[in-house]
């Protein structure tokens, strides 16, 4: 059976269609710590924001309840719930650093308390999209406002003074004039008496009195834990009485069982059963794919004993599935006319009288995310009750489709979030929670699933396939004219929906109609391309390949003209201004285009600035070019320089990488910086590496040998990190996804200043070693 | 029945003796801060140090190290104050974490052998451990001020 009732209504995808009014459900249980902070009045769940943003129409919404967030123990210890998922971005730490800066709490006695999955009670709870930050930071500045003026009330009312006169500071509250003072922990029982107070009346702090915000000084919470090896992920969760499975899944997507014989897994030492897991015919969203499971004492011995399976596959329709000749058919698709997504002037016209048409057909393959934790769920589930311990994005995703495959209401389930070992968009789809819940319904036992690197690598929701085609036409002065973007590219809609030819809005509006580069005539099309595998968000998603296609032709015209990359792409941009492209119902990453505009202003302001800091255009030894590129994605602008050198035999290697990002106000920049790091890196690994090819509908790699990530000795020597200081109620921008983008093209621009060679098609591979 | 000393204290297995050391350790003996993250030797999540040498120990049966010491992250340093688990938070090394119990223990095997690395000398001895969130820069400086005393 398939779960899509309305494939728009789908948590994830288009999220932004899907408006649901917060619940007002009141919730007095607080964090569970006696004596604290239990407060009773209403509040409101939702305000207006000093700047409108998506967030009201996430899933749930937002929530801005300190009774929810915060609580206050007799000994001072503030608790602070983190709502969403920690899987590297420092969100755990970010999020509750806002409510307590806003709090006056001091972060040493702050404890974090990681939310289960109820987005009913915290508001929506994906975290993806890079918007963490952008969403909350209003909301949990809010919320600490909120607890600080109820600390605030009850110690004036202890004083008889008015509350004008007492100020928090430092968990603590004082009167000045009287230089009397209190404890958080003093007034936490009468501060939960106190009503909370309307938003609209809430004062924030003035920004130059932040101690901790924008200051970078903070490390995150996991960071002893995580050094120590007491960090929690989704697999150090242990059960009493707790089965270790690990699955054999149908080698093509859509493949079916047809038989297995159990006999030689369960003579394995340690294997207890081996039993059918369902599967769902595809697409169905994150449903499992089935397949047979073998359960064991140890993870050991359930992978020993799935070797020992004797399986027989249906591998069905997508059977055929195979990349080398995919390619070609996508190819031809970009060589013909397709849907036009945004048309300004006339391209065809403009191109036919050109004086020079440059031209680039840009390939990028299916990706594979492997975060460095495979998936792993633990599931318990007892009758019509389960509860679940998993490393996912989406806790309140995965509630709603435990609760729908096991067919129990969503209030019985319950979705502890662990640490997560890297997401990167792959634990946005529980498909391995469901699996897990399945197992242990059938055992009656506390089940853990384990996948395996090879089951990630061969079962993923993979990164899309794509041939991105760009003619550019010049005229005389080597100006251009004309611009023809045809993106082809099977869409995620086909993971939740049979037949989707066509790239969603949310698709197209990652670097294709936004184009933001000022000319006269335009056409962005998209002709139809078909899914044979599971296709799922990517970290950066589509902005991958058409960073890398829209950015490598800017470094192709300006060798067309003759004139210096970034002079080139200064020129496209065009004047500081706003772009407005003839796109209707055009997707912003979910965000209000008046908060969140194209500002080409701020475009080139990343551009210049990395120009200056990266030193662009500076004397390199022979063999070694700098290459540029800029883009806008997650409504961040983000520009990179990557310095690449190659020997005679077409080794390269990296020795800088400078990069500079506007991302608007901003929380920990000593995060951003280890994200941008972590960009670079990542961005190296797919340009020179990254590729899952099918044969036979079957994925043909399988693990870190085959599936090369990069590693120490091959990634950039320095990477230098630039931050825009945002302008006074910037609105905060994505940070977790805008760094991959602009890396391979600028890479792809260094190398061929270095060599004079235009790398087309990625991964790099051997093609400087030809 | 197969002895071996973890972390300082006596184990025992009567179990398969071609079990994975790793999952000994995580399933069996309930110390989970050695990670899984390949199976095959590729990725170094799962590093332990036997006998003053970094070891995969996902590849390594509980057979291989019967009679043997074990050292996890768990017994690097009875507080987590070894200079490299120090020099680790002084420079905020990691994102995700996932990778660093393995980093580090390979890290501090590194150390032993040779206390004064160059930088070049670091980059190939933690090229066997990959760090998907990329946080190889950090790592590198990371182990320099371990070696230079934090
Ligand atoms: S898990 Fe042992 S090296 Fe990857
Ligand atoms: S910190 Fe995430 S894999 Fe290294």
């Amino acid at each position: 059976m398939n779960f899509i009732d309305n494939p728009g209504k789908l948590r994830g995808f288009e999220k932004n269609i899907r408006v649901e009014k917060v619940s007002r459900r009141s919730i007095l249980k607080g964090l569970g710590v006696t004596g604290g902070f239990v407060l009773a009045a209403p509040v409101m769940s939702r305000q207006a924001f000093a700047y409108e943003t998506g967030a009201g129409k996430m899933p749930h919404g937002v929530v801005v309840d300190p009774r929810v967030f915060v609580a206050v123990a007799p000994d001072g210890t503030v608790t602070i719930l983190a709502h969403r998922a920690e899987m590297g971005t420092g969100v755990r730490t970010s999020l509750p650093l806002i409510v307590a800066e806003e709090m006056e709490a001091d972060w040493s006695r702050v404890k974090v308390e990681q939310a289960h999955g109820d987005e009913v009670k915290f508001g929506n709870q994906d975290t993806d999209g890079s918007r963490s930050t952008r969403h909350y930071l209003i909301p949990m500045r809010q919320i600490g406002a909120s607890a600080r003026t109820m600390l605030e009330q009850a110690a004036a009312k202890r004083w008889g003074v008015p509350a004008t006169e007492v100020k928090a500071v430092n968990h603590e509250v004082v009167h000045s004039a009287s230089g009397r003072k209190l404890g958080f922990g003093e007034l936490a029982a009468d501060a939960a008496k106190e009503s909370v107070p309307s938003i609209e009346g809430l004062k924030l702090k003035d920004p130059k009195d932040f101690r901790y915000l924008g200051k970078g000084q903070i490390g995150i919470v996991d960071l002893h834990d995580i050094t120590t090896g007491k960090a929690g992920y989704g697999a150090d969760v242990r059960l009493p009485g707790m089965k270790y499975a690990v699955i054999a899944r149908p080698p093509v997507t859509g493949g079916k069982l047809v038989s297995f014989d159990p006999d030689a897994a369960l003579k394995v030492p340690g294997v207890e059963k081996v039993m059918q897991v369902r599967g769902w015919p595809w697409p169905s969203k994150f449903q499992p794919l089935g397949g047979v499971a073998v359960i064991a004492r140890n993870t050991g011995a359930a992978i020993k004993g799935r070797d020992a399976l004797k399986l027989t596959w249906d591998d069905g329709a997508n059977g055929k599935y195979d990349s080398v000749a995919y390619r070609k058919e996508l190819e031809e698709a970009s060589r013909k006319p397709g849907l036009v997504v945004r048309q300004e002037g006339d391209a065809d016209a403009a191109l036919k009288g050109a004086d020079k048409v440059v031209v680039g057909e840009y390939y990028l393959p299916h990706l594979a995310h492997v975060s460095m934790e495979p998936p792993v769920a633990v599931a318990d589930v007892k009758g019509d009750k389960a509860e679940i311990w998993a490393p996912v994005q989406s806790p309140g995703g995965t509630r709603e489709d435990v609760a729908k495959t096991l067919g129990i209401p969503e209030g019985n389930v319950t979705v502890n979030v662990t640490l997560l070992g890297g997401g990167f968009g792959r634990k946005s789809k529980c498909d391995f929670a469901l699996e897990a819940a399945l197992l242990s319904k059938e055992l009656g036992v506390p089940v853990k699933v384990q996948w395996t690197r090879e089951d990630d690598v061969r079962h993923d929701f993979l990164h899309t396939v794509s041939v991105e085609r760009i003619e550019a036409g010049l005229d005389k002065s080597g100006k251009v004219i004309a611009w023809r973007h045809r993106s082809v590219a099977p869409s995620i809609a086909s993971t939740f929906a049979a037949g989707a030819k066509h790239e969603a809005p949310f698709e197209l509006g990652m670097g294709l109609v936004d184009m933001p580069f000022e000319i006269t005539n335009i056409s962005c099309e998209n002709p139809e391309a078909a899914a044979f595998t599971r296709i799922g968000w990517f970290r950066s998603v589509s902005n991958i390949p058409r960073a890398f296609a829209v950015q490598s032709m800017v470094g192709e015209i300006a060798h067309a003209t003759g004139r210096d990359q970034k002079e080139t792409l200064l020129a496209l941009i065009g004047s500081p201004r706003i772009v407005k492209p003839a796109v209707k119902d055009m997707w912003n990453y979910g965000e209000p285009f008046d908060s969140y505009p194209i500002d080409t202003a701020r475009l080139r302001k990343v551009v210049e600035l990395v120009a200056e800091k990266g030193e662009w255009g500076r004397q390199v030894p022979k063999g070694h070019g700098l290459g540029i590129a800029v883009h806008r994605s997650f409504v961040s602008y983000i520009a990179t320089i990557v310095e690449v050198a190659v020997d005679e035999k077409g080794k390269l290697t990296v020795p800088r990488v400078d990069t500079a990002i506007d991302c608007g106000t901003y929380v920990n920049p000593e995060r951003i910086a280890s994200q941008i790091e972590g960009a670079a890196i990542m961005g190296l690994s797919l340009a020179k590496y990254g590729e899952i090819t099918f044969k036979d509908g079957k994925v043909e790699q399988k693990n870190f040998d085959d599936f090369q990530v990069l590693r120490m000795d091959e990634s950039p020597v320095v990477t230098n990190v630039y931050i825009v200081p945002p302008g006074p109620d910037t609105p905060p921008s994505g940070v977790g996804e805008p760094g991959v983008p602009p890396f391979a093209p600028a890479l792809m621009n260094a190398i061929f200043a270095a060599t004079g060679k235009r790398i087309r098609s990625l991964p790099l591979g051997k093609q400087l070693e030809a | 029945m197969i002895k071996v000393k973890i972390n300082g204290q006596e184990q025992s297995w009567d179990g398969d003796p071609d079990l994975p050391l790793l999952w000994f350790l995580r399933d069996e003996a309930g110390l989970t801060g050695t990670k899984f993250g390949c199976g095959q030797a590729l990725c170094g999540a799962c590093t332990v140090i036997i006998d003053k040498e970094a070891v995969r120990s996902c590849i390594t049966s509980i057979n291989d190290v019967a009679g043997r010491e074990v050292t996890t992250i768990e017994g690097l340093h009875p507080n987590g104050d070894h200079p490299v688990q120090k020099a680790w938070r002084q420079v905020n090394v990691p994102q995700c974490g996932f990778c660093q119990a393995g980093q580090i223990m390979q890290a501090a095997a590194l150390l032993m052998d040779n206390p004064k690395p160059s930088h070049e000398q670091i980059r190939e001895a933690m090229s066997g451990n990959i760090c998907r969130c990329g946080c190889y820069q950090r790592i590198e400086n990371a182990v320099h001020l371990a070696s230079t005393g934090v």
